[in-house]
């Protein structure tokens, strides 16, 4: 996967789990977390929709630096789905 | 065999009236116990109210589109007999109907669900549409329309003489006007606003709504603070063992089937509570009410604003994972609009959190007539004295807010330090 299709990836996850978001507005290097109000229930929703859409099921180890949508790119694309 | 008088259900202590949006049913129709017979709007979310009785449909009082106030017939059902001895909302779990003067207090709930009477109503039935000219106060000339059509047209400044009626008789329906912003009216038969939940997101009210809800909550957080006088405990749990655990197990598991920790909290909430009955239950009519079960409440919010906090049943006898995807679950539908009467009435206690990015502390309004609120804090790495030495552990604040009218400090302690021990053997949870 290349980074554009991470970014896409990441982007639809984020919209099925807060689609009141407009994509354009989210900064990639802040933590969306907090900026788009998204909870831990939010969070494991979004992961298995990554999950779904990459067969890569990010594990909760590596959560802590996944904050940004700029991180979450950057995994998805060095794991090479 | 008798006539049901299917009526408007309170669907929460706060709740005065709801719109019809869609009848799932029909005259002719049966029903079963517990089908969802019709979705109804109310200030804070359009919730699918089932029927407790078996029976066949005669007529549909309450058309789509109509607010009423509840206690309202909404439709007459020929049922086969008494409803069953065990419904699953036992009268004391119903929140009392709406007081509305001040100092009035809330009326008992009846021994039985507040749908059935054995006689037929004694006086003759109304008008099914109530809709013709005049029938509304202070009208004279005017045409055929239904409240909930006057009511939009005036606010959006519409004609409803100008308007195409496909109401009984030609009567002008809501969904017979252009809805606010749009040249061309809806056509369908429920009143539907997927513009407005394709713009807001699923779950999310149109503005007025979500103004509507504001005051519903407020007016409910109001009275709590008016009526109970609550009393507040705060505890620091260690979560250390607990989540090392939840890591492992999870660990070994798909990511749909994880678990969260809010799912060990709840659950370890629901045993304690199970042991401390004077936390779970409702104040009515002057006296504490325990409950049998444990049915929690979980404070969901909505993306754009407000609350709700629809209950998992019996929490206390759930495993971790069934409370897991029963959270999953109720948070889903909570979203997208899609609650049942029984979830939004039969909560027996409340559990708030505001998150992981929230704030250490949560001090909590109850929801009355329940006589509890716990609340939980975010989970925080702080320094923490462990066999004698300064270590870094993972603690929550977990607060409760309850009633001195059920219970007292020293029981609530209790409470508190129950739920802590419960947290220290997650693998028994």
């Amino acid at each position: 996967m290349n980074q554009d299709q991470a970014r896409t990836v990441v982007i639809d996850a984020i919209m099925s789990v807060a689609p009141d978001t407009a994509p354009s507005t989210i900064d990639p290097t802040e933590d969306v977390w907090y900026a788009l109000d998204l909870d831990s229930m939010d969070q494991l929703n979004i992961m298995v929709a990554i999950g779904e859409r990459t067969g890569v099921e990010i594990p909760e180890i590596d959560y802590p630096r996944l904050e940004s949508i700029d991180q979450l790119t950057n995994y998805l694309t060095a794991i090479d789905a | 065999m008798t006539t049901l008088d299917f009526v408007m259900p309170s669907l929460g202590a706060d709740m005065d009236s709801g719109t019809i949006t869609s009848w799932m049913i029909k005259p002719g129709d049966e029903v079963a116990r517990g089908d969802v017979v019709a979705v109804v709007e109310t200030d804070k979310a359009d919730i699918d109210i089932e029927i407790w009785n078996d029976g066949v449909v005669v007529d549909i009082v309450v058309p789509v589109g109509e607010t009423v106030s509840v206690g309202t017939t909404l439709a007459n059902i020929e049922v086969d007999a008494e409803p069953s001895a065990t419904t699953p909302q036992p009268a004391a779990t119903e929140p009392p109907p709406e007081p509305q003067p001040a100092g009035s207090t809330p009326q008992p709930p009846p021994p039985e669900p507040p749908t059935t009477r054995s006689e037929s109503p004694a006086s003759p039935p109304e008008p099914k549409t109530g809709w013709t000219a005049g029938s509304t106060a202070g009208a004279d000339d005017r045409v055929a329309a239904s409240p909930l059509a006057r009511r939009l047209a005036d606010e959006r400044g519409v004609d409803l003489a100008a308007v195409a009626g496909t109401g009984p008789g030609g009567a002008r329906l809501a969904r017979d006007l252009p809805p606010a912003g749009r040249s061309e009216p809806g056509g369908t038969g429920t009143v539907d606003r997927p513009e407005q939940r394709a713009e807001n997101g699923p779950g999310q009210r149109a503005d007025d709504g979500a103004a509507r809800m504001r005051k519903a909550i407020g007016e409910l957080m109001a009275r709590s603070k008016q009526e109970v006088p609550h009393y507040y405990l705060e505890t620091t749990v260690d979560l250390e063992v607990a989540l090392e655990w939840l890591q492992g197990y999870n660990a070994t598991r798909p990511v749909d089937q994880r678990v969260l920790p809010a799912a060990l909290i709840l659950k370890a909430t629901a045993l304690a509570l199970a042991d401390h009955p004077e936390f779970n239950g409702h104040w009515i009519d002057g006296g504490f009410r325990p409950a049998p079960t444990v049915n929690l409440g979980v404070a969901i919010s909505l993306r754009g604003g407000g609350v709700v906090a629809p209950a998992v049943h019996r929490a206390e006898e759930l495993t971790v994972d069934e409370l897991m995807a029963g959270l999953k679950d109720l948070v889903a539908r909570t979203r997208s609009g899609r609650l049942r009467a029984s979830e939004m009435t039969d909560s027996t206690v409340t559990v708030t959190s505001l998150g992981d990015r929230g704030v250490d502390v949560v001090h909590g309004v109850i929801y009355p007539p329940q006589v509890a609120l716990l609340g939980i804090g975010r989970t925080a790495q702080r320094p923490a004295v462990v066999d004698g030495a300064v270590a870094v552990r993972r603690q929550v604040v977990i607060t409760l807010a309850a009633d001195h009218r059920a219970s007292d400090g020293q029981r609530g302690a209790r409470l508190l330090n129950t739920m802590s021990q419960l947290l220290q053997k997650p693998e028994e949870l």
